[in-house]
């Protein structure tokens, strides 16, 4: 039996390295995708295309806009000559927030008279605006409060008497980069290892070989582990490769143990190949495994807490999600990752993981030998 | 070019598609399964933030203060611990995403006038529901602490911010219009990345070889029918998100349709063009997947804001289609925009598509390898 899934896994191998650009394909994608996806998923808010409209020219002014880019949220790439200009800028996307100082201003504050500032804000996009707003409103707020001692407001500006001391924990300087490359990782393997099985059994239907292999010695479950060795290897080695990337040119810390982190890999691992070979079983060509593929994909991640939270779905929905393997293994890379988390945490997760990947495993199996047969 | 030759080659792809009905069916699923999943099942609004107290005053005030936050809507008060290590376990377990730590002179402090320190913990692991958290305890405590010290003082300066284009900011809103142009750069991809691929595969393609037909002819005549295909799911995205997501469509449909069809011609075509160059569906499969499925998802500005990206990836993302359509549908959908506005995005997309257009036929070896 062992001879003959070997003899297997080497036609596979020398099939999916013939094709020069399979090769290719299948090491370097994956880096090249750590590296664009590990810089272009950031949801930090920082240097917001900002409008200056000063009316005032005062040193109160000046020293506000300072202010708001010393903040490093805010970048003052324009300054309008008109309240027109601003609609336009905005219009077009060219800045995604406007300050407006009227006239009068410096000269309020330096009275001791409160005074307002105005802005601007392009809601389009929801998140940014909400916490531009609020970073907006801390700098004015403290801006104020700073000039209005100095000039002895003291009887408006009250300061609170509860001394916040927040920190964050785990990952202090809030770099989404840390939680996201993490994630990027298992999604990147999820879909190598779910759309090189697939397609690659598929194929051999396709393109008439398969009759070739059921009319060798081969039984249905050599045949099944001879096609899914190979991917699996593959994949092993793609996430061995992005983690690798993902921890020295990332730098995202790694604080928990990596036997344990392949250990979850392996049964991660698991349940896609499962799912990749159920859908090579429902799949007469090609190109219904590659739509299937990500019929089921697309979903899984969005469903998955990689990007939105899982509590903030709804609750039907949120029982749909134990089916997700994904889930769990974002919980597990990140908490390896980040928190360095061992077993003793992580092992509800593992335990459903691999559960879910027997059972997935078991029933394409059962499919597969029945349309061999 | 003969219109003819055209007409034959799509029908002949036509007959093929409706041959495949399961692919049909999930071209035409596929959008409508997205569109459900981002307009019910995800939202990136904060809230029901899971909440541990370590409260060492346990005095009226420290419990007034636990019931502001919960009152907050904002936070979900999951227990009160009783040691501080246990703050660590339940962070370090997920059970806590913030955790409140009152100590045992809080409400003493506070009632001598002086000032009372409160520790305030955040599992920092996702940066961006951390960094959101914190403006929401900020904003509570900081209420808390004007209604005990009595009075409102009012600010010197007072921050005026307006909201324009989506005053109720709903995260829908920005989301849904962008999502068609992802949706449709992916199902353009999958459609046509195998199609020439598989004609060499199954060995067909000598057959259409044979024929007068020409490259151009051959090329244009396999987009055809998928165009049709893209352009009714185009149509039944635009429509689900009008009457079932009540998202304003405040610009003008025609211009939609228009541009609609340019971005189509382009996406098809990039598809095609895979396929020329890869000869086999596998690799097809998993080009299409690194040049249009990922780069349309985290590229084109769809969800994460392109100007928070390095300044190299900034520029790679110029030549991603998905970018200008993501802000034709924005700006068609959200501000209203004309065409006059859009033009940049137009003038490329035309572009982009043509190049891919013509790339793919002069990458097409019309001969037998």
């Amino acid at each position: 039996m062992f001879e003959r899934i070997k003899e297997m896994v080497i036609k596979e191998f020398s099939q999916v390295f013939r094709d020069r650009r399979m090769k290719a394909i299948i090491f370097v994608t994956p880096i090249l995708q750590l590296l664009i996806f590990g810089y272009a998923v950031t949801t930090d808010v920082k240097s917001i295309n900002t409008a200056f409209y000063d009316l005032d020219h005062s040193y109160e002014s000046r020293e506000l806009g300072r202010r708001l880019e010393a903040s490093g949220y805010f970048s003052i790439t324009v300054t309008p000559s008109s309240a027109k200009e601003i609609g336009e800028l905005l219009d077009r996307g060219r800045v995604l927030a406007a300050v407006q100082i009227n006239k009068g201003f410096g000269r309020d504050l330096a009275r001791g008279i409160p005074t307002e500032v105005q802005m601007i804000v392009d809601g389009t996009d929801s998140n940014t605006a909400s916490v531009a707003m609020d970073y907006a409103t801390r700098v004015i707020t403290r801006f104020g409060r700073e000039i209005g001692t100095r000039v002895g407001m003291q009887q408006v500006v009250k300061p609170a008497r509860i001394d916040l001391r927040s920190r964050a924990w785990y990952n202090p300087e809030l770099r989404s980069r840390n939680y996201n490359v993490p994630g990027v990782i298992a999604i990147i393997i999820m879909l190598t290892c779910l759309l090189l099985t697939a397609m690659a059994v598929v194929r051999e239907r396709e393109i008439g070989t398969m009759e070739q292999l059921m009319v060798t010695p081969l039984k249905p479950v050599e045949l099944m582990l001879g096609k899914t060795i190979p991917f699996a290897l593959i994949s092993f080695f793609d996430m061995a490769l992005v983690t690798t990337i993902g921890v020295f040119w990332f730098d995202v810390p790694i604080k928990g143990s990596i036997p344990l982190l392949v250990l979850s890999t392996a049964i991660y691992l698991l349940s896609v190949l499962g799912v990749g070979l159920f859908i090579s079983t429902i799949s007469r060509t090609q190109q219904q495994a590659l739509m299937a593929t990500f019929l089921f994909y697309i979903p899984a991640v969005l469903l998955s807490g990689f990007m939105f939270p899982i509590e903030n779905m709804p609750v039907a929905i949120q029982y749909g999600t134990y089916l997700n393997p994904l889930r769990y293994f974002l919980v597990i890379i990140r908490g390896i990752f980040l928190k360095g988390n061992g077993i003793d945490i992580l092992w509800p997760q593992m335990a459903a993981l691999l559960l879910l990947g027997v059972v997935v495993i078991t029933t394409s199996s059962l499919r597969f030998r029945k349309r061999l047969g | 070019m003969k219109l003819i030759r055209v007409r034959a080659i799509a029908k002949k792809e036509l007959i093929q598609v409706f041959r495949d009905p399961l692919s049909l069916a999930m071209a035409f699923l596929m959008p409508v399964i997205l569109l459900l999943i981002f307009g019910y099942a995800i939202t990136m609004d904060v809230n029901n933030l899971r909440t541990v107290v370590y409260d060492l005053d346990k005095s009226s005030l420290s419990r007034e203060l636990v019931a502001q936050f919960r009152e907050s809507g904002y936070f979900t008060i999951v227990t009160i611990l009783d040691r501080p290590s246990d703050v660590d376990a339940a962070l370090d377990a997920n059970r806590g995403q913030v955790a409140l730590w009152i100590p045992a002179d809080f409400s003493e402090n506070l009632r001598r006038g002086k000032i009372a320190p409160l520790q305030v913990v955040v599992d920092g692991s996702d940066s961006n529901t951390a960094t959101i958290a914190l403006g929401y305890v900020e904003g509570v405590t900081e209420r808390f602490g004007q209604r005990v010290t009595g009075g409102i003082a009012r600010a010197p300066i007072d921050a005026r911010v307006r909201v324009w284009y989506n005053p109720e900011l709903k995260s829908r809103n920005y989301i849904i219009p962008g999502l068609i142009a992802v949706i449709m750069a992916v199902i353009a991809a999958l459609l046509t990345s195998l199609t020439i691929a598989r004609e060499w595969e199954r060995g067909t393609m000598e057959q259409l070889i044979a024929t007068p037909v020409k490259t151009t002819e051959l090329i244009a005549g396999k987009l055809l029918p998928y165009f049709f295909i893209g352009f009714i799911d185009v149509a039944v995205s635009v429509a689900m998100t009008v009457f079932i997501f009540d998202v304003p469509l405040r610009g003008s449909l025609l211009l939609l349709a228009f541009l609609t069809s340019l971005f189509l011609f382009g996406g098809l075509s990039l598809g095609i063009l895979i396929s020329v160059v890869a000869k086999s569906q596998l690799v097809a499969s998993q080009i299409a997947m690194v040049v249009s499925f990922l780069p349309a998802f985290l590229l084109s500005g769809f969800m994460y804001a392109i100007s928070n990206m390095p300044l190299p990836l900034q520029n790679m993302t110029r030549i991603i289609p998905a970018r200008y359509f993501v802000a034709i549908l924005k700006g068609i959908f959200l501000k209203g925009s004309t065409l006059r506005q859009l033009a940049t995005e137009t003038i490329l997309l035309t572009l982009f598509g043509i190049v891919t257009f013509a790339l793919s036929v002069r990458k097409f070896k019309k001969r037998i390898v």
